[in-house]
């Protein structure tokens, strides 16, 4: 009899193993979804109240208290333009030498590309301390939104060479050999065919790069800097809206009302900007497979 | 196109060089044996300034562990689901707002962590100050719960749909390909999932320095507040001066060590899987 039984209790266990899994998988998806909705509900309920246009065109007044977060807005655009200025260029170009000058495998390539993952692994507290001395100090741009930028262009670079990296290597592979059987010379090829074919991949890259710079606080901290005035030209300090947060959440005492207020203006900002990034990806992804 | 390379390759190695300059002072006078043994850090003391790391490492390799801990059975069971029992559709949109949820700035979930988790645990457990080491965990958990998600759910698509086949041929039913099939072989890419899990949340800055409550002691239980190393350096970077400044330079140089040691675990994983398929 056991050597009936036995088989039996166990497709009985492992009914109840597929139980379990079924019970706990949806209970955690359930958990996921509900943490959420539970962060967007409390934002919302917080925050919502105060949000006016007004709220987001006024001075800051009272260390953040009262008032609104204009200033604050225009320096976070200000530090993102200075970052993607030097962001763009320099993923980009590392990518195009990586996928096209660079011979694969080589150790040159690889020192790169090892670099380029060792960068992307750096906490940001750390590229904080970096662009502190280095953008602050040694190239004497102080608390600057002009040195805060500079220092997440550093931090999102990984993710510009490794987006347009992949998109330079998604190409189909006769577009090169098409274009020097007409003649063309490789940076010909480089500026007319594969960059505009691989634009969609950069764009998808610089998409999610800004919204990874749009969260960033720590590595603006120390380089960047608290001011809340207008800005003025790129070498004065100016305050992040994540800064803005983190300062009145933590350094304000009451500041929690108008903290929540900026909070769900910088959630909204990140989902308008990720939601863009996976909208296009997928559009990308769907039209290649079609044309392919 | 090569110098731009450089200049990106090269960069990595520019942020250790400068970290190592301005650390140099503490390290040239000896420090470094204080810094590892002392388990108290009062930097601004006049009388007795004491610089010991010890308690702050604690911290965050414990909120870090308790955060991994906490995300890791949710974000399997998630991804199982999703993988095995979910209707598509609704896989496809809560792989979505994981996708979303990455994104969230770590100081928004900081801010809603001291706004509600906070409050939840001093009504949970009354007389504590709430910002403590568990309530560090619990946002930290949040935050890289996505991650491990979508790695898992990775790996476990991974699986070759050929051994998926052959575990049907044999008469296995769902739950016993998953145990003894799927499992076993998407082992690797869960793993890298929580190492790139825990690189991220041991450089976590904001979400942590908003909940932990910032005092720099070994915690005794999960109620007492903590201070990891990484809001050290956003509390202090600010007003340190001299050695003290030079100290905060070494913990961003343990941080790029913790990190860049686990990265290295990574690649050298993934190269070590890599030429068989499968990984079973």
């Amino acid at each position: 009899m056991p050597s009936v039984s036995k088989p039996a209790a166990r497709r009985a266990s492992f009914r109840w193993l597929d139980r379990s899994f079924a019970v706990a998988g949806g209970m955690a998806a359930l958990v996921s979804f509900g943490l959420f909705a539970w962060l967007i509900r409390d934002l919302v309920r917080l925050g919502m109240p105060r949000i006016s246009w007004e709220f987001l065109t006024a001075e800051v007044a009272d260390a953040g208290r009262s008032g609104g977060i204009g200033p604050v807005l225009v320096s976070s655009v200000l530090i993102l333009v200075c970052c993607l200025g030097l962001a763009i260029p320099l993923g980009t170009g590392c990518a195009l030498w990586l996928a096209e000058y660079a011979r694969r495998g080589s150790v040159p390539a690889r020192l790169v590309t090892g670099g380029v993952d060792l960068l992307a692994s750096v906490p940001s507290i750390v590229f904080g301390l970096f662009g502190m001395v280095f953008f602050g100090q040694t190239l004497r741009m102080g608390f600057s939104i002009l040195s805060g930028g500079l220092t997440l262009a550093c931090m999102i670079l990984p993710m510009l060479v490794r987006t347009t990296l992949s998109a330079l290597e998604a190409l189909p592979a006769d577009l090169r050999p098409a274009a020097a059987g007409l003649g063309m010379t490789r940076s010909t090829t480089i500026a007319k065919v594969l960059l505009p074919a691989a634009l969609p991949g950069i764009v998808i890259g610089v998409t999610l790069g800004i919204g990874r710079a749009l969260s960033e606080t720590a590595a603006l901290i120390f380089t960047s800097g608290y001011s809340t005035r207008w800005p003025e030209t790129l070498s004065d300090s100016g305050r992040a809206l994540s800064v803005h947060i983190y300062d009145l959440a933590l350094n304000v005492a009451n500041g929690g009302p108008m903290a929540s207020s900026s909070a769900l203006v910088l959630l909204a900002l990140i989902l308008v900007v990720n939601s863009a990034a996976v909208t296009l990806s997928e559009r990308w992804l769907l039209k290649r497979h079609q044309t392919s | 196109m090569g110098l731009l390379a450089l200049v990106a390759g090269g960069m990595v190695l520019l942020i250790i060089g400068y970290l190592l300059t301005n650390a140099w002072p503490a390290i040239q006078a000896g420090r470094l044996g204080g810094f590892f043994t002392d388990t108290k850090w009062q930097p601004g003391s006049q009388r007795d300034p004491r610089f010991g790391v010890v308690s702050m490492l604690t911290a965050s390799f414990l909120v870090t562990f308790l955060a991994v801990a906490l995300a890791l059975p949710v974000g399997l069971a998630c991804a199982i689901f999703h993988r095995f029992y979910a209707p598509p559709v609704l896989e496809r949109w809560n792989r979505r707002m994981l996708e979303l949820l990455i994104g969230v700035p770590a100081v928004v979930f900081g801010f809603w962590g001291l706004m509600v988790v906070v409050p939840l645990l001093i009504r949970l457990a009354p007389g504590t100050p709430g910002q403590s080491l568990l309530a560090g965990s619990i946002v930290l958990g949040f935050m890289i719960l996505p991650i491990i998600t979508l790695t898992s759910q990775a790996a476990l698509q991974a699986v070759p749909a050929a051994q998926l086949q052959a575990a049907a041929g044999l008469g296995m039913g769902r739950a016993r390909t998953i145990w003894c099939v799927v499992l076993p072989a998407a082992k690797g890419g869960i793993g890298t999932g929580v190492l790139l899990a825990l690189a991220r949340a041991i450089g976590e800055t904001m979400a942590v320095v908003l909940v932990c409550g910032n005092i720099p002691q070994i915690p005794k239980s999960l109620f007492d507040p903590v201070r990891p190393i990484t809001s050290t350096i956003a509390l202090e970077m600010g007003y340190a001066t001299a050695s003290h400044k030079a100290l905060l330079f070494c913990a961003g140089l343990i941080l790029v060590l913790c990190t860049a040691l686990l990265v290295g675990w990574i690649s050298f994983r993934r190269a070590d899987s890599d030429p068989g398929t499968g990984g079973a």
